[in-house]
């Protein structure tokens, strides 16, 4: 091909037989690319909605422009400071709550002798993965009513106070953060688990001529090896730190105000303005406020990590 | 070789491990399975027992009668069920052969533009005009409110399921496309005849994400769809839980007309087994792929 030539036509040419030449493979590309520009591409002109005051007949087009009111009011109300806060914070618990815990499922489940137990155990450590968020609001909701919720059972059974969950806010953080890490411990501790085998085992095996016990082995070795997988995945877990996890949330609380305080985060709050109070404009600033700096966010952490080490960069 | 010393060492501290490590996993596993045996013992209880004594790990008394109303008549669930098998296999089916198509052209190294189609692809998992664009895209442009195709569009692509494929298909020898290229294969009948066959366990892999996605999936139904009919089990069974007024709705389909109190715990908990039940099912023999993808997609692409 020409690959010396310079002039402006030669280069149209070559172009375009390059892609007379991919012409199948466009062409298997084209519904994908079709799907992602309007599904992906097209809604994002959608900020500008946040920019509007928008009405559902007046549509995309006609909707009132009222310029920053929208940012303004999330922010001089609390409302954004509330719904910040307790994005990031309960990101932050899932994160390292939830990492840590894999991290321990793997060691152990790595190194226990009896096959069958390893396996039977790790059959049903990721099957809370598999079934929907409703389940989990489902289970939720059996353990901690106050009619008939096995929690307050137990302390109706024991002569103590009932306690009712759904009034006190404080009660759940906890409740939330630890049905997230229930669900996500079998999916982590797979990517745990194979980065552990594959640690060499000459390693241990010279650890133990040297009288290295088992637990100094795991110090030594085992956690030293996988910390980049962990610094790894909190690093570009924190890029997505305001993205929050919409189902979790609403199964498990729904739209039950009096918790909102320590449960309502912008997902929540973007579908909830939506679906319930239809106030477009209000719900469309929230969620492009988290669009624009969450992908700030991305591509800042992804600079660092190329800093460090280009390898692992993610682009 | 081996000094006695270092043996009994070594043992020590591996017992105290193995001590460690049994009770915590033992633990930890019986908190994951504890709701799910909940879930099955509070469906087959007595309806009065739980609402007098509440849910408990044993059935106090035994009692089919969710099953029974839940069988008997109340076609909604089947109707439902119907639904979401349909949805289930019509979007798996278009999201593979679109996944796989994207997946085996992203492999071609002769497709010069494979990185910017990439970036282009991965570019939507960085930045989306969020929930409430999309929405109004669907709902007045679309017009797709109450249709079918509402809940199979959403999941049909993701940037994570092209870019597994993509992974799976690499590992597969590039000489076998430049080999049949010189045989006079064209560029579908390489993806056909040769990619394809050769990325089964490619092709389960992703197909069994997405069939839970879609199996899983309730969040789109609670956007786009009102009409009863249209009703995926996910979905259902959210709408039993927050809604009282489904009770009265199936009483007054006449199917729980026998019972003395309308079964409203156990039906819920009924509900979620038929519901969840395919999965739990499938369980044993679908895992490994799952555990497989989670390791091809998690290789850098």
């Amino acid at each position: 091909m020409g690959n010396r030539e310079t002039s402006g036509i030669g280069k149209t040419l070559s172009r375009k037989s390059t892609f007379m030449k991919n012409k199948t493979l466009w062409l298997m590309l084209a519904p994908t690319i079709a799907y992602f520009i309007l599904f992906c591409y097209l809604p994002m002109a959608g900020i500008w909605l946040a920019f509007t005051r928008f009405d559902f007949r007046l549509g995309f087009f006609k909707s009132p422009f009222v310029g920053m009111k929208n940012f303004e009011f999330l922010f001089k109300s609390g409302i954004m400071f509330r719904l910040l806060r307790n994005t990031v914070l309960y990101n932050l618990a899932f994160l390292i709550g939830g990492n840590l815990a894999q991290m321990i499922c793997a060691v152990f489940l790595s190194d226990l002798k009896n096959k069958r137990f390893v396996k039977v155990s790790q059959n049903i450590i990721f099957l809370p993965y598999f079934i929907s968020w409703v389940l989990v609001g489902l289970f939720s909701y059996a353990l901690f009513n106050i009619d008939n919720g096995v929690i307050n059972s137990v302390f109706r059974s024991l002569g103590l106070n009932t306690y009712n969950f759904y009034l006190k806010p404080n009660s759940w953080p906890p409740i939330i953060t630890f049905f997230q890490i229930w669900k996500g411990l079998g999916y982590g501790s797979v990517i745990y688990l194979s980065v552990i085998t594959g640690i060499e085992q000459d390693i241990y095996e010279s650890a133990r001529i040297d009288g290295a016990t088992k637990w100094q082995q795991v110090r030594f070795i085992t956690l030293p090896m996988i910390k980049p997988t962990f610094i790894l995945l909190i690093m570009f877990n924190l890029g997505s730190i305001l993205k929050g996890q919409f189902q979790l949330f609403y199964q498990i609380v729904g739209n039950n105000g009096v918790l909102f305080n320590a449960t309502d985060i912008i997902d929540t709050y973007v579908y909830r303005s939506l679906m319930v109070n239809f106030d477009i404009g209000m719900g469309s600033a929230a969620g492009v406020f988290q669009s624009v700096f969450g992908c700030i966010l991305v591509l800042s952490v992804n600079a660092i990590v190329k800093r460090i080490n280009s390898d692992l960069a993610l682009f | 070789m081996k000094d006695r010393n270092f043996h009994v060492r070594d043992d020590k501290g591996s017992r105290s491990f193995a001590i460690v490590g049994y009770s915590v996993m033992t633990i930890i596993t019986i908190i994951c399975f504890i709701p799910f045996w909940l879930m099955l013992m509070a469906s087959i209880s007595d309806e009065m027992s739980i609402l007098t004594q509440g849910f408990s790990l044993i059935p106090r008394k035994i009692s089919f009668a969710a099953y029974k109303s839940i069988f008997g008549g109340f076609s909604q669930l089947l109707r439902s069920y119907g639904l979401t098998i349909f949805v289930t296999v019509v979007g798996s089916a278009i999201s593979l052969l679109l996944t796989s198509m994207t997946g085996y052209v992203l492999m071609r190294q002769d497709f010069k533009a494979r990185n910017k189609v990439s970036f282009f692809i991965y570019f939507t998992s960085l930045f989306s005009g969020g929930v409430i664009p999309i929405y109004i895209l669907y709902v007045k442009y679309l017009n797709l409110k109450n249709s079918v195709w509402a809940l199979i569009l959403p999941c049909i692509l993701s940037p994570w399921n092209i870019f597994l494929m993509r992974n799976y298909m690499k590992s597969i020898p590039y000489s076998l496309v430049d080999a049949s290229t010189i045989d006079g294969a064209n560029d579908w009948q390489i993806y056909y005849r040769v990619i394809l066959p050769l990325c089964k366990a490619g092709l389960a892999t992703v197909g069994l994400f997405v069939a839970l996605t879609y199996w899983n999936d309730w969040y789109h139904a609670s956007l786009y769809i009102t009409k009863e009919s249209l009703y995926p089990l996910q979905y259902l069974l959210h709408r039993m839980l927050s809604n009282a007024e489904y009770m009265r709705q199936a009483a007054a389909s006449g199917a729980l007309v026998e019972e003395m109190a309308a079964p409203s715990e156990t039906l819920k908990m009924a509900t979620a087994v038929v519901v969840t039940g395919p999965i739990l099912l499938l369980y044993p023999f679908i895992q490994k792929y799952f555990v497989k993808g989670i390791m091809v997609g998690s290789v850098k692409g």
